[in-house]
């Protein structure tokens, strides 16, 4: 696709720059730069979850301890904000399970919106039941 | 118009741990989209602010003794853990443009995962 | 001609023998209710400016040729209405991602390189002869890989794919989607000979499922689907292969 021999100057194709901020250029990327940050607060709440382990592990003293640092303003805001990102994570990753899993039941397709309904079942009866399991 | 189908040798693809890591990445994000909110929101949210009364130790100490408890919790950290890593690599590899260092990425990424993954089985299994 | 019945539109010029660097000139083009951009384009260069230089065929959404940035989104000219973006300027570029040749022309040989490493025609082992007659389908075999097939190679998907955009190697949402067509097929039996393509460390495990390409298609194609089924299949034939090396075939 050059002009040599044409008498013209050569073809000098233009390359696009990509900008650095390119997840800042469309809301759509914006959530997924969020949806792929959320990885970080879910590995926090790995880390904070065996930090909780450790302590229950110790006796009641480190549990309380354990109780007392987590009731820190710092802490409580880390975690609302790891909250809310593990709460995206959560949401978008049902949200697109229908993309990889097509699913037939006696011939036919299974809906997407079905899909994604059994999610969010099987999500509010897991929480239930680790709830429960915690609190009673 | 059809081909008949070349036949190919072990090709480098089918050793590739790439569908390893996809599965891992798949299997922890299923498992802390259940998992993580109501667990974070609880110990991380609730309870901090007193909305609702800790668990008294005792309780929370048999709980965790529980192997049943012990077997889901090692599996959530550990899929969890390996979902971070293959999200985070992706992120540093397109967002900060590391691509050049795909391969060492990749390595420490996935090898913090697996010290993390021991570390977390290890103190499950003792507490 | 009245000026409100009448739309600015900045197309991008980038003579390489003029300028190094692309900039956009504004022209004014009538405003008419059944007009889309690719008439735009077209009394531009019939009326106002014949060096434009862009590419389109059908102006029907069905050739591929006339994929754009409109006003920073990946559009077929053809299919864009000069309406919808009224009173206010429309911003005309070309396709993001790939170079550009000039105006309005982006080079798609990387495409064109990448389409036949997927293979997308039917493979199979035995051959029938056509005095057997027709393969046939059910109308659920064709559903299975109906909507892949209706890609028209626009290259919007590559346009929106920021993965695409980062790495070049990137095999790309159409041509896995392609891929996917054939091996939805129940007429094909070439999976395997498509597989070390698709599932290499460029073609499918490279998406992160951004999920821009489903939404740029203008055909329905739903490529963001295509792979992720793609990289579920792939992953479970690998471990698969993984548990009973010798069994599973």
């Amino acid at each position: 696709m050059t002009a040599s021999g044409s008498g013209l100057a050569p073809a000098r194709p233009y390359r696009q720059p990509v900008s650095r901020l390119w997840w800042l250029r469309r809301r759509s990327y914006l959530l997924f730069a969020l949806r792929e940050l959320s990885c970080v607060f879910v590995a926090w709440f790995v880390a904070f979850t065996l930090m909780l382990v450790v302590a229950v592990g110790s006796g009641p003293e480190p549990y309380r301890d354990f109780l007392d640092w987590s009731a820190r303003p710092w802490v409580i805001a880390l975690n609302v904000i790891a909250a809310a990102f593990v709460l995206l994570h959560a949401v978008t990753w049902f949200n697109l399970a229908p993309k990889a899993m097509v699913v037939r039941l006696g011939g036919r397709p299974v809906r997407p919106a079905a899909v994604v309904a059994a999610h969010y079942l099987l999500w509010i009866v897991c929480s239930i039941i680790a709830v429960w399991v915690i609190l009673r | 118009m059809t081909t008949a189908p070349n036949p190919t040798g072990r090709a480098n693809t089918r050793r590739s741990p790439e569908p390893m890591f996809w599965l891992l990445f798949s299997g922890g994000g299923m498992a802390a989209a259940l998992l993580a909110p109501a667990l974070l929101i609880l110990f991380g949210v609730a309870i901090p602010l007193g909305w609702i009364q800790a668990p008294d130790h005792q309780h929370l100490h048999s709980v965790l003794r529980n192997p049943i408890t012990v077997l889901v919790l090692i599996g959530l950290c550990v899929l969890a853990l390996f979902h971070a890593a293959h999200r985070l690599r992706f992120l540093l590899q397109h967002g900060l443009r590391l691509g050049g260092a795909r391969g060492p990425l990749a390595v420490l990424c996935y090898g913090t995962a697996a010290v993390g993954s021991v570390v977390a089985a290890y103190l499950l299994i003792t507490a | 001609m009245a000026d409100h019945d009448t739309i600015a539109v900045e197309v991008t010029r980038y003579r390489p023998e003029q300028e190094s660097v692309p900039a956009p000139q504004c022209y004014r083009v009538p405003l008419r209710k059944e007009w889309t951009i690719l008439d735009g384009l077209n009394h531009i260069k019939d009326r106002l400016d014949g060096t434009l230089s862009y590419r389109w065929s059908c102006r029907m959404g069905i050739c591929g040729s006339c994929g754009m940035t409109v006003n920073g989104e990946p559009k077929l000219a053809c299919s864009t209405f000069l309406t919808d973006y009224a009173p206010g300027s429309i911003r005309v570029e070309p396709m993001r991602n790939f170079p550009v040749i000039r105006d309005l022309v982006v080079d798609i040989s990387d495409f064109m390189a990448k389409l036949p490493k997927v293979k997308p025609w039917l493979i199979r082992a035995d051959e029938d002869e056509q005095e057997d007659g027709e393969y046939l389908q059910t109308p659920e075999e064709k559903e299975a890989y109906q909507r892949y097939s209706m890609c028209i190679n626009c290259m919007l998907c590559y346009s929106a794919c920021p993965v695409y955009a980062l790495e070049p190697t990137f095999l790309g949402p159409a041509v896995i989607a392609l891929g996917q067509r054939y091996n939805l097929d129940s007429r094909d039996q070439g999976a395997e000979d498509r597989r070390d393509v698709l599932a290499s460390a460029e073609g499918a495990w490279a998406c992160t499922l951004v999920g821009e390409c489903s939404v740029a298609c203008p055909k329905g194609v739903d490529p963001a689907g295509a792979i992720q089924r793609y990289k579920l299949t792939a992953a479970t034939k690998s471990l698969k292969e993984f548990l009973l090396p010798r069994g599973a075939r």
